[in-house]
């Protein structure tokens, strides 16, 4: 029992930058930014794949860092919040963020942002959603389709509304002739 | 300084930087990953080791064995702290259960040991190693069936009754009787509970995430027994509370025992799926609203009574609170009982009292009206007060609740309405629109907080106020500025700092007003040193644009502090401006709901609050936490439940996946109106809070939408749809 737990070499590039590291194997992505690389900026809300705060990007598509091991990530490209922007050069999301208060206590907010530019990316690459009349068909640019997409990323303080208006704007698309005026109509579910 | 007459003119009135909506000063930080929160900072002396807590695997009885050893040779392990090698602890004034079990055990997950280890993974994967074996004794679970042996209570959660409420409703030709419940609720905030703790000598010094500072110096003071002056606490970022960071909890008391044994920093995040049963919830309550009217819809007899449990020792969900001063009638009843249950601890969360208690009174008001055959927002106008009903004498301060609904139903369209349920169709969609007042008391606590001019011309407020999402950072630089006639960006603003001066903390929609008024007197304090210095007569110097002028004199600020950084510290206290009149805020909100036809799948389409809360301090934080508790009380009403295993005693769903909240897609664009106010008997700011005002009634008028929609009443929370399902009107 007393034998040291087996540790494994893996080498990855976060926010552009190549890290070497030796980790017990059952350390976590999440745990590996934050205890061994230092960057705290992915948040542990529940360990578990349910809140999403843990979001960050590997190799341009969006994952929960808590459900995937840190081995498993040889030579990946991660990008975490803090690869986005800095406070003296904020991405166009995280100043949309400010500008329209989508956050509160902040503790979603960075798997929120990684989220919010994944998404706009994934339905510009028409990858399909629930929400879509016609799964087959092209996406559209609405807010009712980044809703649906932003669902795994809770924000209990409840900012959600404040974020749809961030991630329009970023997307260049307006609420009101959007998801409000169909749901007005009748044409979309709420 | 104390408040004790009505503010007059003050520097806060030019509104030249309050009232304003500026942006989060702290926004840049937590938008981009580098706000530190609890478990995150590194200014702690060494590497810390990492703790994994063990939780209590039955809800009552005792720990017969505790086996160690094996984890104790299990690698990485420094120390495994129990109630066995613990120092005797005392207990804090504001917990009912110990937060240290063993071994007696007082509720499931209850903390029984901390595994202290060199890693995380090898923290706890010797903390499974840990077997314990339990005697386990009965416990009481169920509040249905310990309801009639539930307590009355005394002092301020005593009876009251006010003229004759028996005979009153005997005689009221329009009566209502109707009994409704709410369940257990989980704060559920995103940040754990978290703590880097650490010992120098005698003196711990711990990071963690907490709303009150002063209260966890002091509980954690004796908790340890030891004197508070040798404890530190900093939560300069809280990711979340609603009440369930209020208190001292496991967490540090956890960490601190480990770092004591291991002789080094610890840190401790309790995982997820421990944190509802180890920790507080807002317990279920079962109330009975009985409401007597003239046929003309004038109330004559109110009387709420409302029944919830929690561990011995402990205190009632104070449910009907709002039922004294909400609305007119001249005979009145309020009653609460309390059961002892073997549950986890029950206690505060956001606006404890009046959120489930409005959840209960506002469906009951809808269903009057629906008796009386009037409107709803009409039968509430018609019995608006303007004195505290149980003492006409006693005028509210300032109270435009009536404007609130009439303004709001002119927004919302309401007159689109109609009346009787189950009539607007638009294809497989039942749509319904629903309405309920909103109504929180407005809490004043001494603040106190310290001002530094530095040669630079900034200005640095230091107090142990939090910021738990709410903006206090942003209305306290707000609050600095207009005072001192400098923009935002001059002014830096430090909290959640145990050595800084004692503040009003964050709890019960109090923060924002109490703090910012202790900004404000501290404020005055530097002023009056400024004018001094530059030789200005204090009373009549004004700070305007960077400079004080007085007279035909001007310097610029900064000049003021050339000779030395100038430091007033100052606390506001309150009269009894709260005794001679009632504060309390006010709201409306107005709900459009859509609910499936087939499926029974409800949807919240629109969603509007207006709130009347005295001066508003920054509209767009203010307006955010009114956006939050619009979507908290979503969730109360579709979707929040703690399930209890009523054989073993504890809540089931207790994680993010079991317990539901509101995501993107449940919640609408939503809209929030400030009426235009300044309540100059609360405070020198003339503010009030909108925190908790913004949860208060949205569950009943969410419940009141369904209704309309579906015509299928439902009276126990939360509105899910295997209770109205195969009531829904047939499919066209």
């Amino acid at each position: 029992m007393t034998d040291q737990p087996p540790k494994m070499a893996v080498t990855f590039k976060i926010n552009g930058k190549a890290q070497a590291l030796m980790l017990d194997t059952r350390t976590t992505l999440l745990d590996a930014l934050r205890d061994h690389v230092g960057l705290m900026g992915t948040k542990k809300g529940c360990d578990h794949g349910q809140c999403g705060a843990c979001t960050v990007l590997v190799n341009g598509t969006r994952i929960n860092s808590c459900l995937s091991l840190a081995v498993m990530h040889e030579g990946d490209a991660v990008t975490t919040i803090e690869g986005l922007g800095t406070p003296e050069d904020l991405h166009p999301m995280q100043a949309a963020f400010v500008k329209h208060d989508g956050f509160q206590c902040g503790y979603c907010t960075p798997g929120q942002i990684c989220s919010a530019v994944a998404v706009l990316e994934e339905i510009k690459a028409g990858i399909p959603s629930h929400v879509q009349g016609d799964v087959s068909g092209t996406p559209e640019m609405t807010v009712l389709e980044m809703r649906e997409r932003m669902s795994g990323n809770i924000c209990r303080c409840g900012a959600y509304s404040n974020i749809a208006e961030a991630m329009a704007e970023v997307a260049g698309v307006r609420i009101a002739e959007t998801h409000e005026a169909k749901m007005r109509d009748g044409e979309v579910r709420a | 300084m104390k408040f004790e007459t009505p503010a007059g003119a003050n520097p806060i009135d030019a509104m030249k930087v309050i009232g304003q909506a500026v942006d989060r000063v702290d926004g840049k930080l937590k938008t981009t990953g580098q706000a530190p929160y609890a478990y995150e900072h590194k200014d702690v002396p060494g590497k810390p080791a990492y703790g994994y807590v063990i939780g209590a695997g039955i809800a009552k009885g005792r720990v017969a064995s505790m086996n160690t050893a094996e984890a104790k040779r299990m690698p990485g392990v420094l120390a495994v702290v129990s109630a066995e090698n613990a120092q005797p602890l005392g207990k804090g004034q504001m917990n009912t259960a110990k937060l240290l079990g063993g071994p007696e055990v007082d509720h499931y997950h209850q903390a029984l040991a901390v595994v202290v280890a060199e890693s995380f993974e090898q923290a706890r994967s010797a903390a499974n190693a840990v077997r314990i074996e339990y005697e386990r004794g009965s416990g009481r679970f169920d509040l249905a069936k310990a309801k009639p042996g539930a307590q009355p209570l005394t002092g301020n959660d005593a009876d009251t009754h006010t003229g004759d409420f028996e005979g009153a409703f005997a005689a009221a030709p329009v009566q209502l009787d109707q009994t409704y419940t709410t369940p257990d609720q989980n704060h559920a905030m995103m940040e754990p509970f978290a703590t880097i703790a650490w010992w120098e000598g005698d003196a711990l010094s711990v990071w963690t995430s907490n709303q009150m500072i002063a209260w966890n110096k002091k509980e954690l003071a004796a908790t340890f027994k030891m004197p508070p002056e040798k404890v530190h606490v900093r939560s300069p970022y809280v990711g979340g509370g609603f009440g369930g960071k209020l208190f001292l909890r496991a967490d540090a008391v956890m960490a601190a025992l480990g770092a004591k044994a291991c002789g080094r920093p610890v840190k401790i995040a309790l995982p997820r799926p421990f944190m509802v049963n180890n920790a507080t919830h807002r317990p279920a309550t079962i109330q009975r609203v009985r409401i007597g009217t003239t046929k003309e819809g004038r109330i004559t007899a109110i009387g709420h009574e409302s029944w919830s449990g929690d561990l011995p020792g402990g205190g009632p969900e104070v449910a009907t609170q709002q039922t004294r001063l909400l609305y007119a009638g001249a005979n009145r009843l309020t009653a609460m009982r309390l059961a002892e249950l073997d549950l986890p601890e029950a206690n505060a969360m956001r606006a404890p009292g009046e959120a489930p208690g409005m959840m209960v009174l506002e469906i009951a008001i809808d269903e009057t009206a629906e008796k009386l055959g009037m409107d709803p927002v009409e039968f509430r106008v018609l019995n608006d007060t303007q004195v505290d009903p149980e003492h006409p004498e006693r005028p509210f301060s300032q109270r435009n609740f009536v404007r609130c609904l009439q303004e709001g139903a002119a927004r919302f369209g309401w007159s689109r309405r109609k009346a009787k349920p189950g009539q607007v169709r638009e294809g497989r969609w039942l749509i319904g629109m629903g309405v309920a007042s909103a109504f929180r008391n407005n809490i004043n606590m001494t603040s106190a907080a310290r001002v530094r001019l530095a040669g630079d011309g900034v200005v640095t407020v230091e107090t142990d106020m939090t910021d738990i999402g709410t903006g206090s950072y942003t209305i306290i630089a707000q609050t600095a500025a207009e005072m001192m006639g400098l923009p935002v960006e001059k002014v830096r603003v430090k909290l959640g700092d145990s050595s800084f001066p004692a503040s009003a903390g964050s709890g019960g929609q109090w923060g924002a007003n109490s703090s910012t008024s202790g900004v404000y007197a501290a404020c005055v304090k530097l002023r009056e040193a400024v004018a001094q210095r530059l030789g200005m007569d204090p009373a009549t110097a004004e700070f305007i644009d960077g400079e004080v002028r007085a007279g035909n004199r001007s310097a610029s600020l900064a000049e003021a502090a050339k000779s030395g950084e100038i430091v007033a510290e100052e606390a506001m206290q309150w009269g009894d401006l709260a005794k001679k009149f009632q504060q309390s805020t006010f709201g409306a909100h107005f709900v459009e709901a859509a609910v499936d036809s087939y499926t029974g799948e409800t949807r919240v389409r629109r969603m509007l609050a207006v709130c009347a809360a005295g001066r508003i301090l920054n509209p767009k934080t203010a307006r955010s936490q009114v956006i939050g508790a619009m979507t908290m009380g979503v969730g109360g009403a579709l979707m929040e439940e703690l399930a209890v295993d009523r054989r073993f005693g504890f809540f089931v769903n207790h994680d993010l996946a079991g317990y539901e909240v509101p995501v993107h897609a449940d919640i609408p664009h939503q809209e929030v109106i400030f009426l235009d106010e300044a309540d100059d008997k609360v405070s020198p700011m003339k503010a009030k809070g909108v925190g908790e005002l913004g949860l208060c009634g949205v569950g009943a008028a969410v419940a009141n939408a369904v209704y309309n929609a579906t015509g299928v009443r439902v009276r126990d929370y939360p509105i899910t749809l295997d209770k109205y399902l195969a009531k829904l009107p047939a499919i066209a």
